[in-house]
């Protein structure tokens, strides 16, 4: 105990004295959950709208003044020809076309009914789409307007009409917000949480104290102990400053309770430091750790459920995400910040999360020598 | 008992063992003994050190340090030797007094415990030890090493190169702390690439390539050596020495400070070197009978 609590002494100090690691832990997590939640943002705005008008009639403006008045659209050109607009997009100045015809307006009232072409820019996949769909909307809507102007609908509709209407549960105002922040912050707890208990100890190896500590008597698991404690502190320190700010920022208050969110972070961040231990036994030096890690990373965050939902992934892919730790977090996470869930509804995650920690922990200390 | 035995340690490196780094070693330390092992960079003094220390494994053979088997009784071992490896490592961003109270928890000691076996070293650092270990001068940092390594009052103590790098008077300090350690009753195992420290140890064993070339009081190294050696001496030193490399009476000629040292093949009177060599040279050579040195001695077994 008494060469734990050295070791451990040894490392606060060491880490309070590195003024740069300190910054990096503590402020960079609060500058990053500020800025990136305001900026990954999955409403479409300010989507580039080109019209060409061949009818300029009183019903054409309407439809127009009725897209710009929406928000989501920003009039780029009114221009007199297809190709001209095309050019705009071609130029990247515009995201969408859409055509009115000629005899629009006689059409629709003579004929009860019109054309609109619309051209979507796909470069941008998720701007197309989302862009088309808004668009697809707003001309429904007008289009029901239309029709209550002119028909008189008789009391029962001829037509069977299926009219959706929905409601969200657990985010009812669909603000992005309450799901990304949750999940940012367990990003960034992770890397806080894996790249420096691997950097730590390659740092060591590098310098050539890990060859001293190793003709000690110091236990294996003294030494490892002493470098799991600290970091294992701080992260949950990272995670404290990080509810924090999404409380003070963004006024989220967990729907569940914190303490649901402690405990399954504890259990996350020995999987983590596991995970950073690993990499450090089989890096010799910093910059091989650095690269491991960020490799490692960019699975993890990319295949962790933040930014894509897994639902929506291929079955393989799927497979993938049930071995990264992340996305078991991220969904917790916002199960218990949004939903309200409780630790026996996450019980099933707590127990996997378990496995991983013991699983890498294990290898890592399996694979960690003291000679070679 | 002796401190140390290693019997035909063989240490190879590469997946196909094509670096030989130890070719059948095998020597045996007396407790108490400075034991220098002595050779030039990349001899294989590292990784024997390494393996007496218990941080490398050898492919075969045995090591026996302080009554314990480096393979099965390692726990022992690191209980009981301390280690200076070659290049400072200790915590840089610590200071000299937490490093040393580090090291000295760590063998679940104290710094007051043994403050009598390190405080002629440690006085000289004490001045400074709130300093941080990396803000140190190369001597100093020295001297911390060595206060770390002895803190727990090792048995056997293992210097790896301490004093590579180091200047000429911090070396003969460290020499004559060395030489007091030794009246303490440590066994030291210190490996150098000068062989003017040989002189300094009370056995060494010259190392070359992984093999061992000769093992002997440092004395009885030079008594060993019956060649005739001179030192010649002319103004114009790079002449002298490629025409007398020429000659089939000389063995050997290599520039030895001032001079060079002549090694010939038979005994002949300094009247006839004179003259042998005046027929060569049309410059003044200056001539003289030398006795050997570990220096010599060591070139000569080189060669062979």
């Amino acid at each position: 105990m008494r060469t734990l609590k050295f070791l451990l002494q040894k490392e606060f100090r060491q880490i309070f004295r590195d003024k740069a690691i300190i910054r990096i832990i503590f402020i960079m997590p609060v500058i990053q959950l500020l800025i990136l939640p305001l900026a990954a943002d999955y409403e479409m705005k300010n989507i580039k709208l080109s019209v060409v008008d061949h009818d300029h009639s009183e019903y054409s403006r309407q439809l127009v003044s009725k897209i710009t008045a929406s928000g989501y659209f920003i009039l780029n050109d009114y221009s007199p020809s297809f190709d001209k607009s095309m050019n705009e997009i071609e130029h990247d100045r515009s995201d969408l076309i859409m055509e009115i015809p000629a005899n629009f307006e006689k059409d629709l009232v003579k004929e009860d009914e019109a054309k609109i072409f619309v051209a979507v820019n796909a470069i941008n996949g998720v701007k197309g789409n989302l862009g088309g769909a808004y668009l697809r909307t707003i001309i429904q809507n007008y289009n029901n307007e239309v029709r209550t102007e002119w028909v008189q609908l008789p009391r029962f509709s001829p037509e069977t009409q299926i009219e959706v209407t929905s409601s969200n549960w657990f985010n009812p105002l669909m603000n992005y917000k309450y799901f990304m922040v949750p999940g940012i912050l367990v990003i960034l707890l992770t890397m806080v949480g894996a790249n420096l208990t691997a950097i730590n100890i390659v740092k060591e190896k590098e310098i050539g104290t890990i060859e001293q500590i190793n003709v000690t008597p110091v236990k294996k698991y003294h030494f490892i102990l002493g470098k799991l404690i600290p970091f294992w502190i701080l992260g949950l320190v990272v995670l404290t400053m990080g509810l924090t700010v999404a409380r003070v920022a963004y006024g989220i208050i967990p729907a569940g309770s914190f303490l649901t969110i402690y405990v399954f972070a504890a259990v996350y961040l020995l999987a983590i430091l596991g995970l950073g231990l690993l990499i450090s036994t089989y890096s010799v030096n910093q910059q091989q750790a650095m690269l491991l890690s960020f490799f490692v990373m960019m699975i993890f965050v990319l295949l962790g459920g933040l930014y894509t939902s897994i639902d929506s992934m291929p079955e393989w892919a799927q497979w993938i995400t049930r071995f990264n730790p992340v996305s078991y977090f991220v969904n917790v996470m916002r199960m218990v910040v949004l939903k309200g869930s409780t630790l026996a509804d996450i019980s099933k995650d707590l127990l996997i999360m378990g496995g991983f920690a013991v699983a890498l922990n294990g290898w890592a200390i399996l694979s960690y020598r003291k000679r070679s | 008992m002796s401190a140390v035995v290693v019997e035909n340690i063989i240490k190879t490196y590469g997946k196909k063992k094509e670096v030989t780094a130890l070719q059948d070693i095998s020597f045996e330390v007396k407790p108490g003994e400075l034991y220098g092992i002595i050779g030039p960079d990349g001899a294989g003094k590292t990784s024997l050190f390494r393996i007496l220390t218990t941080l490398l494994l050898a492919d075969s053979g045995n090591a026996i340090v302080d009554g314990f088997d480096v393979v099965k009784d390692y726990k022992e071992i690191r209980k009981r030797v301390g280690y200076m490896p070659g290049k400072f490592s200790l915590y840089q961003d610590l200071s000299v007094e937490e490093n040393l109270n580090f090291f000295a928890t760590i063998f679940n000691t104290t710094i007051q415990q043994n403050y009598d076996l390190i405080k002629d070293i440690y006085q000289q650092i004490k001045p400074f030890k709130r300093r941080k270990a990396g803000k140190l001068s190369g001597g100093m940092k020295q001297k911390l090493a060595l206060s770390c390594a002895l803190i727990h009052r090792p048995s056997v103590l293992f210097l790896d190169e301490p004093t590579t790098g180091v200047d000429a008077v911090s070396r003969k300090e460290f020499w004559e702390m060395l030489k007091r350690l030794k009246e303490q009753g440590i066994t030291i195992l210190v490996s150098t690439p000068y062989m003017d420290e040989a002189g300094l140890c009370d056995k060494v064993a010259l190392i070359q390539t992984g093999k061992i070339l000769s093992i002997n009081r440092p004395q009885g190294i030079v008594d060993d050596y019956k060649k005739p050696l001179w030192a010649v001496k002319s103004p114009n030193m790079l002449q002298l020495l490629n025409e007398l490399k020429e000659k089939n009476e000389v063995e050997d000629i290599y520039p030895f400070g001032e001079y060079h040292h002549l090694v010939l093949k038979n005994n002949i009177k300094k009247e006839e070197l004179e003259q042998w060599i005046r027929q060569s040279t049309t410059e003044t050579v200056t001539v003289e009978a030398v006795r050997p040195d570990i220096e010599d001695c060591f070139i000569s077994l080189m060669k062979n």
